[in-house]
């Protein structure tokens, strides 16, 4: 059917033009709300730092910029997981435990095992965060269950799993190989080694999403699940990856936040997920699926994380941070909601206006 | 259809057959001391708190919503019965007064999803942050203790000449409303309308917004009463109290059988899913089984709650893609909410 | 249905059948069985789709076309019966392989990403590639650029595909057909919701494909464009295949005597009744972008039909009387009152009714038990304080299933379970159990068996008898004119023309849909 054209008459330049027209207004203004959201982060976090610093301009020293950066470094990798998630139209609430749990089983292993080099045991957290998150992916994908409440018992499992095998133990930083530690709190030409690694995340996850068929392949499924299927798009498998990686990072997580803090215990990474969640929708990815990205994701957990900060050096009681995490995430889906609803009333009445032009 | 009414009936059955027998190996295990006086109040006081919030939580969910702020109410409910009893409020004012603090958190859930049209699991993980967020900045990390023993008695003694404990009397009286609200009431057919089939609903006059306005403000209202229950059973009100206890209520109610697609469920079954959980519960506790395993059970639970309905789903249907065919004719024709339109399963075309 | 001067008006006169059809079909279905539980929804259908041809199926609502579409798209296996592409026997496992045999669906209501560009949506899962398998961007929005030069349309393919029309959505389909050189392009029911301007760019499409060599499957219920557009036809009624053969010197009443199987007086006329009182009376309604001043008077015991194409903003003026939607602008009155705008309870209370155009979707809760669905609509009547009588609620069900002569097994079965007009009486019977003084009917025979469409004809008659004012949108014309008093006919969100019962005719009512006839004929 190659070399097929259609002749163009007057009645086609009607009917052709005006929706192209159309579109790039139509365009213009997604486009907008596109920028708008990742403007309004930067724009935030420029604020806050602002104040901040009014009140203690030592909060901008290069220090304390990098002590910024380190803080959202853990949060942002795990957002980076629940994004991938997230566009498909589901989520995992379960990151926090999965942190938990890889960072104990690896600080144990490390310490039963003092001549273990530094690799294999990063890639121990790795791989039993991808177990716990392929468990997550399996029941969601082939049981056709909802994420939520999947994510919720796994959430418990993983942590009862965690406090089980911990029975109340802790590995401490002098159980640690050295190796391991100086990268937890090492630099790179001034960057703290655990920003740079979670930059190398962010952007392979960037790419992903942007550039791989698979990845754009999530966005399909979240955008329009039936249609996914109709496009002949393996929707299960694509879940069940999009959870396993998300479980894969947080095992990852984990092993970092092993290295950064020395000292773990069972508790470890309790409460994440929320504070997950909330970066990944103030960052714009939508959580009804279909849009978003990664790079708006990590500075919703960089703005989350310089918040906290600002607590501390404001003197505002550590308690306020989790009210004001759940308010701004209210607040970041109640925004999206609102510029969706005035998206569709301006996309209603240009709608018809246009088809009547191009009618009879 | 019609056999999927079966299962559903033949799941409640199988809840009570379930009970029986872990009464059974219970007693035996324990020579006795399940079944005894003494443990059966233990048993009522330890489910008490979920057993009451699962109540106003299955009418949520079977209008299709969900509301995983609950716990966060109740820590709330609990740090402002502690601050108002330090800032010298008498029990008697403290007590209606927290009861509508809860009704409104419920209410702002309420308005989220109804006014804005935000999914609810997104709204109740923001506010179960917010809630418990502002418990904690009410009462920080202390704890209240020197309540007067006339109302800590209600919960470490059973009603006079029973081995009833108060919560579960509390319990019992709101079951049953419940129980006439859903199945008898015009309120519960309209829950049961719109948790099936929500556009349906409004083409028939049903006031959608504004029954899950009240269903959020109710499961606002009983988080709150249990939070009252949950201060004086450990004569203690905390910013952290009943910290991940809506796991346990999300689970007793799917374990009820109630649909987490909405639209179909039962009181009576749900009540039986609590009784389960409890007596589970109470079991692995006289085993000496420490709380993190309890937990991992609950969690278990919870995945078998809704992996057995969705693998009977599959079972129940022919092993085609005319599942796939029948969910495209669903989204094309309607526009049903997004988890439902992933498993619903309407007749042939 | 459509009458030849139908036709003219709104396409050019169609090419000559081609006969001749030598070789072997690029696909053909033979004796294919398919059921879904206890029904049937194709028993032992053939089809045939040669190379270089425009093939129509038709059949009324009901018939079996979905489901022969959904077949031959790999998303039904049939039960039984061959399924043959280029004369070799298939199975198709799913839609990708459908899509890989060369078969592209496009259905009524296209389905796109709405948050995805137009190229991302042309390409989804077969995006051209660069180095490290990467998605190559340029290329991607070049070749998307490319097919649409090659349709002769303009598109923007950075653009997302959400707020695009219908038509603009379904050239994104045929471009993604082109894209993997589909040789069969199966099409359903395109035309429903398009403008003049968009069918015949759709039919220039259509045609350039043909002379290239694709077999396309035409599904529509416009008759006349069906003649000037396709060569042959297969026509299915009740599952079964009823006929198949050349096009060439049939006329549409013969195409409609296939598909029904009977003659058209069959259809229930109205019976003559003094109009009394207005009862409903709508003032310049306007929904910005959806309709506009749209006002309307329906007496007691008078039907009046809302006429016009699907689109034309009927349905929409429907919901906004009833109060699921709230009007930008104007009034409505019942009996004297003006209704509260956006509340379903206020025109309730009124005594309004509404028998919605999407029975599965918006007319029942097809989960619940009859019973339960026949006293939705009077759930405050059923017992004191708010309370539910079940044997109140059993009697109402039991009362109106003997009246409507309902077809069931028990009254707690799930609605789902009984038949398309059965289904319908229950929705019937939801809003009679309210004796409403205003009833509103959204496609009332839609997708209902011949028989107990003449049941609810004559049930609307009856209704109309009492002196219920009956305000009834059909797309079926021979049902506009045998049921009402009074034609108001709407197109692109206005009201264009109000004919009375004999001024209405074919002709007179197709031309003001199409926006061609004056306001008062």
């Amino acid at each position: 059917m190659s070399g097929l054209t259609v002749e163009s008459d007057v009645d086609q330049a009607s009917a052709g033009q005006r929706p192209a027209r159309r579109g790039a207004a139509a365009r213009r203004l997604v486009d907008r709300v596109g920028r708008v959201r990742e403007l309004g982060i930067l724009v935030a976090l420029v604020v806050v730092v602002a104040v901040t610093a009014v009140a203690n301009p030592a909060f901008v020293s290069p220090q304390s910029l990098r002590d910024l950066l380190l803080n959202a470094s853990i949060i942002a990798l795990l957002a980076v997981g629940q994004t991938l998630v997230v566009v498909t139209r589901n989520v995992d609430l379960s990151v926090g435990s999965v942190l938990g749990l890889a960072a104990f089983l690896t600080a144990q292993t490390f310490a039963a095992n003092p001549g273990l080099p530094l690799l294999p045991g990063l890639l121990l957290g790795v791989l039993i965060g991808l177990a716990c998150g392929a468990l997550n992916g399996l029941v969601v994908a082939a049981g056709q269950v909802p994420s939520l409440v999947v994510t919720l018992g796994t959430l418990y499992v993983f942590r009862g799993l965690d406090f089980t095998l911990a029975r109340g133990r802790q590995v401490n930083a002098a159980d640690l190989p050295d190796a391991l530690l100086s990268l937890g709190s090492g630099r790179l030409l001034g960057i703290p080694n655990l920003v740079l690694i979670t930059l190398v995340v962010i952007a392979a996850g960037a790419l992903y999403l942007r550039a791989y068929r698979s990845g754009r392949e999530l966005y399909a499924i979240g955008s329009n699940p039936d249609a996914a299927v109709l496009a002949g798009i393996p929707v299960g498998r694509r879940v069940f990856v999009a959870f396993t990686v998300s479980g894969a990072v947080a095992g990852l997580a984990g092993a970092l936040w092993m290295a950064r803090y020395g000292t773990v215990d069972a508790a470890a990474g309790t409460g994440l997920e929320l504070q997950v969640v909330s970066a990944v929708v103030v960052g714009g990815v939508v959580i009804s699926g279909g849009s978003g990205t990664v790079a708006g994701a990590a500075l919703g957990a960089l703005l989350l994380g310089t918040i906290t900060s600002c607590l501390v050096v404001l003197r505002i009681p550590a308690f306020w941070q989790q009210a004001i995490t759940g308010a701004l995430l209210l607040a970041a889906i109640t925004v999206d909601r609102l510029v969706a609803l005035r998206l569709a009333a301006a996309l209603r009445r240009s709608s018809r206006a246009g088809r009547r032009d191009e009618g009879g | 259809m019609a056999d999927r009414i079966r299962a559903v009936l033949r799941w409640e059955t199988a809840l009570v057959v379930l009970l029986v027998a872990v009464a059974v190996v219970g007693s035996v295990r324990t020579d006795g001391t399940f079944l005894s006086g003494g443990n059966l109040f233990y048993l009522g006081l330890d489910i008490a708190e979920i057993a009451l919030i699962a109540l106003p939580l299955t009418l949520v969910i079977a209008a299709a919503e969900i509301d995983l702020s609950v716990a966060s109410v109740l820590g709330l409910s609990s740090a402002l019965i502690g601050w108002l009893w330090t800032a010298g409020w008498p029990l008697e004012t403290i007590l209606p007064v927290v009861v509508l603090v809860g009704a409104a958190c419920g209410a702002l859930n309420g308005l989220l999803v109804t006014r804005l049209g935000l999914p609810s699991l997104a709204v109740t993980i923001g506010t179960m942050a917010l809630f418990r967020g502002l418990a904690l900045v009410v009462l920080g990390d202390t704890a209240v203790a020197d309540f007067p023993a006339s109302y800590t008695q209600f919960g470490t003694t059973p009603v006079p000449g029973t081995n009833l404990p108060y919560p579960i009397l509390l319990f019992a009286v709101l079951a049953v409303v419940f129980a006439v609200l859903l199945h008898a009431s015009s309120f519960g057919r309209a829950v049961f309308a719109v948790g099936a089939n929500e556009e349906a609903a409004r083409f028939s006059g049903v006031r959608v917004k504004r029954t899950k306005l009240v269903l959020f403000v109710l499961t606002g209202a009983v988080a709150a009463l249990a939070g009252i229950v949950y201060t004086f059973r450990f004569s203690s009100a905390r910013a952290d109290n009943g910290t991940g206890l809506e796991l346990a209520v999300v689970a007793a109610v799917l374990l009820g059988g109630v649909s987490i697609f909405g639209g179909r469920g039962t009181l009576g079954g749900v009540v039986a899913g609590v009784l389960l959980l409890g007596s589970l519960r109470n079991l692995l506790i006289l085993d000496d089984v420490s709380t993190e395993v309890l937990t991992v059970v609950t969690g278990l639970l919870l995945l078998v709650s809704v992996l057995v309905p969705a693998v009977g789903r599959r079972l129940g249907r022919r092993v085609d893609n005319s599942r796939l065919g029948r969910r495209v004719d669903n989204s094309r024709l309607g526009r049903r909410a997004g988890r439902r339109a992933a498993t619903s399963a309407a007749g042939p075309p | 249905m459509g009458q030849p001067g139908t036709g003219a008006a709104r396409s050019a006169p169609g090419h000559p059948a081609e006969s001749g059809r030598a070789g072997t079909p690029v696909v053909a279905l033979r004796g294919v069985e398919k059921s879904f539980g206890a029904v049937r929804a194709l028993r032992g259908v053939s089809l045939e789709l040669f190379p270089g041809e425009v093939h129509a199926l038709l059949g009324e609502n009901g018939a079996g076309k979905s489901t022969l579409i959904k077949t031959l798209a790999g998303v039904h296996r049939p039960d039984s019966g061959a399924f043959l592409i280029d004369g070799r026997q298939r199975r198709l496992s799913g839609p990708a392989e459908a899509r890989d045999a060369g078969i592209a669906v496009i259905y009524q209501e296209p389905t796109l990403f709405g948050e995805l560009s137009i190229a991302e949506n042309v390409f989804m899962g077969r995006q051209p590639l660069r180095s490290g398998r990467r998605i190559d961007t340029a290329a991607m929005r070049a070749r998307t650029a490319a097919l649409f030069d090659r349709l002769g349309v303009r598109l923007d393919p950075d653009r997302p595909a959400s707020g695009l029309s219908i038509a603009d959505q379904q050239l994104v389909e045929i471009a993604k057909a082109l894209s993997f050189d589909a040789r069969v392009l199966i099409m359903d029911e395109p035309t429903a919701a398009l403008s003049d301007a968009e069918v015949r760019r759709l039919f220039r499409v259509v045609r350039a494909l043909r002379e290239q060599g694709a077999a396309v499957l035409f599904v529509s219920h416009r008759l006349d464009e069906v003649l000037s557009l396709c060569q042959r036809a297969t026509v299915l009624r009740d599952g079964e295949h009823v006929w198949a053969g050349d096009l060439a010197g049939h006329t549409p009443d013969d195409l409609v005597r296939l598909m029904v199987g009977r003659e058209l007086s069959a259809l229930f006329p109205k019976q003559d009744v003094t109009p009394g009182e207005v009862v409903l009376s709508v003032r310049r309604l306007t929904r910005e972008g959806v309709f506009v001043d749209v006002s309307l008077d329906v007496r007691a015991g008078e039907i009046v039909a809302l006429s016009g194409l699907v689109g034309a903003g009927r349905s929409e003026v429907a919901r906004a009387v009833f109060g699921i939607d709230r009007p930008d602008a104007g009034e409505v009155w019942v009996a004297g009152q003006r209704l509260r705008p956006g509340s379903p309870t206020a025109a309730m209370a009124a005594g309004v009714g509404f028998v919605p155009e999407d029975r599965r979707q918006q007319g029942l809760v097809m989960d619940a038990s009859i019973e339960r669905n026949a006293a939705l609509a009077s759930l405050g009547r059923l017992g004191p304080l708010g309370l539910v009588r079940r044997r109140a609620e059993r009697r109402l069900a039991q009362d109106w299933a003997v009246k409507l002569r309902l077809k069931f097994a028990r009254l707690t079965d799930p609605v789902g379970v009984l038949s398309g007009g059965n289904q319908q009486k229950v929705v019937l019977a939801k809003w009679l159990a309210r004796a409403p003084r205003v009833l509103i009917v959204d496609e009332p025979t839609r997708g209902i068996d011949v028989g107990t469409k003449a049941e609810v004809h004559r049930l609307l008659s009856e209704l109309a008898g009492q002196g219920v004012a009956v305000l009834m949108i059909s797309s079926e014309l021979p049902e506009v004119l045998g049921m009402a008093d009074r034609v108001l006919v709407m197109h692109e969100g206005r009201l264009v023309a109000e004919l009375d019962r004999a001024e209405a005719t074919e002709e007179r009512v197709a031309l003001a849909a199409a926006g061609r006839l004056g306001v008062g004929g």
